[in-house]
C-alpha cells in the first residue's frame, strides 16, 4: 500500500482510522465558525436541530464581518441576534472592527494539522498554516457546530508544485490566478490541492494564504501547505509557537494528478469579467479605464499586500478619475499599517482607508459600483452582480497591479512603475 | 409534472441570491422574489411550483450562501438539473431536502414538461417522450436527502455516527 496524502493524514487522525481518498467518514472538528451573512441561518439551524448550544463554545467564533459595520437596520437586526446568541452559548463573538474572519483565524486560532469548517467558502484560506479546512453551508455548521463532528469525502490530491524564482512584479496571486485559468473554475472540483515547490517554500503565510484562499475559486475542498519553518515562524511572531507541529504527505503518496508551474514564466495575471477562470497576461489586457480600486479583502488584505501597493503610491497621486478604497484584513494588520506609515501613504496619494473587513466584495457596502463601472480589485471573485451591481465590470489582479492601475486609471502593469 | 427552465453553465450563487439583497436574508420569502434575478430578471414571476431548473456545468459555484438553494426550493422549483454542480452548493441542495440531480441536460429543452422519479434514477421528458437516467446520489446524501435533510436526520438519530 503506498503512503498517505496530507489531507488523508489528517482525516486519519480525525477519525481514528485509516482512511484512503473517496471514503466517507465522520470526522472531530477542530475549529468551526459563522459570519454575519451566514450566521443567522446557521443559528436558526442548531434551533430547529433543537441544539442551541456549541458542542466546544471556546473553538466556535462569530465573525461579523460582511456588512461591518451595519449600513442597514435589517443587518444591525442580525447583528443583535448573533451577539446575543453568543452571548446565552458562550461562543466567542468577534465583533464589527476586528476584521475577516479567515484572518483572524489564522492569526489567533488555526493550527496545522486542525480539521476546520467554516460558514464562507473561503475558509479554506486557512490551508495556509496546513489546516484542512473548508467552507459549508449553514446546516452543516451547525451541525459541526452543535455536535463537534461533521461528515466528509476523503478528497483525491492535485499536487501543485511551483518552482523558480517570481520575476519582479509577479506573486502569490499570480501564481493561483495562472493556475485557476488553466485548470479552470471547476478543475478541481471536490479535490484537494496540495502546494509544493521551492517557490512555495519561499513564500510568506500572508503570501500562501492568497492561494490557499482562492483554490476554491477551482472548486476545491481545500488548498493546503505542509506546514514548514515558515509556518513556525509565523505562529511564534502570533505569540503561539506551540501550536505548531509538522505533518505532510510521505513522498510515495498517491496524488490524483501533479500541475507543474514554473515561477519564472510567470507575468501578472488579470481575471476579467464575469468568470475566475477567464484570466489573461497583463499585456494581453488592452486598454482599460477604471473607476474604483480595490485593495484588501479576504485574498489580498494583509500587512505584506498594503506595503507592495503602498511602496507603489508612495509620493506620488492616483488618478483623478478613479476612487482607491484599501481595506485592511484585520485590526492587527489595520494597526501595524497604520504605526508604520503605510496608512498615511495610502491617504496621502489620495486612497481612502476602511474599517477592517470584507469591505465592498461582498457588494453590501463601502464601495458598491454603479452602472457601467470598471472595477481592478485585489479579492478573490469577479461574478456578474459581485459588487452589489449586475451592470458593472470587475476585473482582478495582484495588489502591485492595483496600485499601478490606481495611478494611471487605467489596468496598468506593476513592473513598469516599481 | 413541471416545466424545464434552462440557465447556462456557470451560474454563480451571486447570479442565484445576489449580494445586493444582503439584507434580506433573514426574510427568505422576501429574499426568493429575487431568485436567480442575475441570470433571468423575471424568473421569480415565472417560475410555478413543480418546476425545474436545469442548468450546465458548475451549477452554484462561488459563495456558501445556503440561501441560494433555500430561495430555489422556496420559489418552488421541485429540483436542480445539471451536467455537474459546485461542492458546497451540491452539499447545501441535499442538506435542506432539496434534490440536486447531475445528468445531461443538454438533452432537456426549455419548457419541457418534465417527471422525475429519484427511486429509479429516471426523468422523464413527456414533450419529448424520452427517458433520462441518472447515476442515484452518493449512498451518504441519499440517506440525508431521504430523511428530508440535514436538519431532521439529526433530529431523528442525535448523532452522525451511523451516516
Amino acid at each position: 500500500m503506498g503512503g498517505k496524502t496530507l489531507s488523508e493524514k489528517i482525516i486519519e487522525e480525525h477519525c481514528g482510522k485509516e482512511v484512503s481518498a473517496g471514503e466517507v467518514v465522520v470526522v472531530n472538528v477542530d475549529l468551526s465558525y459563522m459570519q454575519d451573512g451566514t450566521g443567522p441561518l446557521t443559528v436558526l439551524r442548531m434551533k430547529e436541530m433543537g441544539i442551541e448550544k456549541a458542542y466546544n463554545p471556546e473553538k466556535t467564533i462569530i465573525f461579523l464581518d460582511h456588512a461591518s459595520p451595519s449600513p442597514r437596520m435589517e443587518l444591525s437586526n442580525d447583528h443583535r441576534f448573533l451577539r446575543d446568541f453568543a452571548e446565552k452559548t458562550g461562543i466567542i463573538l468577534s465583533d464589527v472592527g476586528y476584521g475577516i474572519s479567515h484572518h483572524n483565524s489564522l492569526e489567533s486560532y488555526a493550527r496545522p494539522g486542525d480539521v476546520i469548517v467554516g460558514a464562507d467558502s473561503h475558509t479554506c484560506t486557512n490551508g495556509a498554516l496546513g489546516a484542512f479546512a473548508t467552507g459549508m453551508g449553514s446546516t452543516d455548521v451547525a451541525a459541526a457546530i452543535a455536535l463537534g463532528k461533521t461528515w466528509m469525502k476523503v478528497p483525491e490530491t492535485y499536487l501543485v508544485e511551483v518552482n523558480g524564482r517570481l520575476p519582479k512584479g509577479v506573486y502569490s496571486k499570480d501564481i493561483i490566478l495562472h493556475l485557476i485559468g488553466k485548470i479552470t473554475s471547476n478543475g478541481a472540483t471536490y479535490k484537494a490541492l496540495e502546494f509544493t515547490g521551492n517557490t512555495i517554500t519561499g513564500l510568506s503565510t500572508a503570501a500562501r494564504s492568497t492561494i490557499a484562499n482562492m483554490s476554491v475559486e477551482a472548486g476545491a475542498k481545500v488548498g493546503l501547505f505542509p506546514p514548514d519553518n515558515e509556518t513556525k515562524k509565523f505562529l511564534k511572531k502570533m505569540g503561539r509557537e506551540e501550536d505548531f507541529r509538522e505533518v505532510g504527505s510521505d513522498e510515495d503518496a498517491d496524488f490524483e494528478k501533479r500541475i507543474e508551474i514554473n515561477a519564472e514564466e510567470l507575468e501578472p495575471v488579470i481575471a476579467c469579467p464575469h468568470l475566475v477562470d477567464n484570466t489573461k497576461k497583463i499585456s494581453e489586457v488592452g486598454k482599460v479605464k477604471v473607476n474604483e480600486v480595490l485593495i484588501g479583502t479576504s485574498c489580498n488584505g494583509r500587512l505584506e499586500d498594503l506595503h507592495i501597493a503602498a511602496s507603489i503610491l508612495k509620493g506620488k497621486k492616483i488618478s483623478k478619475n478613479t476612487r482607491v478604497i484599501v481595506t485592511p484584513a484585520s485590526r492587527m494588520v489595520y494597526l501595524e499599517a497604520l504605526k508604520d506609515g503605510t496608512i498615511e501613504t495610502f491617504i496621502e496619494s489620495g486612497a481612502l482607508v476602511t474599517t477592517p473587513g470584507c469591505g465592498a466584495c461582498d457588494g453590501v457596502h463601502e464601495g458598491i459600483l454603479g452602472d457601467g463601472d470598471v472595477c481592478l480589485a485585489t479579492q478573490p471573485r469577479n461574478f456578474k452582480g459581485r459588487m452589489g451591481n449586475p451592470n458593472s465590470f470587475i476585473y482582478l489582479g495582484s495588489p502591485a497591479v492595483a496600485a499601478a492601475t490606481a495611478l494611471a486609471g487605467e489596468i496598468s502593469d506593476p513592473r513598469e512603475v516599481m | 409534472m413541471g416545466k424545464a427552465w434552462k440557465f447556462g453553465d456557470n451560474i454563480s450563487t451571486d447570479l442565484i441570491a445576489p449580494g445586493r439583497y444582503f439584507h434580506l436574508r433573514s426574510n427568505l420569502p422576501e429574499l426568493a422574489k429575487h431568485v436567480l434575478e442575475g441570470a433571468r430578471t423575471e424568473f421569480a414571476s415565472l417560475v410555478r411550483s413543480g418546476d425545474f431548473v436545469v442548468a450546465g456545468e458548475n451549477f452554484g459555484l462561488g459563495s456558501s450562501r445556503e440561501h441560494a438553494p433555500v430561495i430555489i426550493n422556496l420559489a418552488g422549483a421541485k429540483a436542480v438539473l445539471a451536467k455537474s454542480f459546485a461542492r458546497i452548493f451540491y452539499r447545501n441542495c441535499i442538506n435542506i431536502g432539496l434534490p440536486a440531480i447531475t445528468c445531461n441536460t443538454d438533452e432537456i429543452e426549455e419548457g419541457d414538461e418534465l417527471e422525475l422519479d429519484m427511486e429509479q434514477g429516471i426523468i422523464t421528458n413527456r414533450t419529448k417522450g424520452t427517458e433520462l437516467t441518472f447515476t442515484p446520489l452518493p449512498g451518504v446524501m441519499n440517506r440525508i436527502l431521504h430523511e428530508g435533510g440535514l436538519v431532521a436526520y439529526i433530529k431523528n438519530h442525535k448523532s452522525l455516527e451511523k451516516i
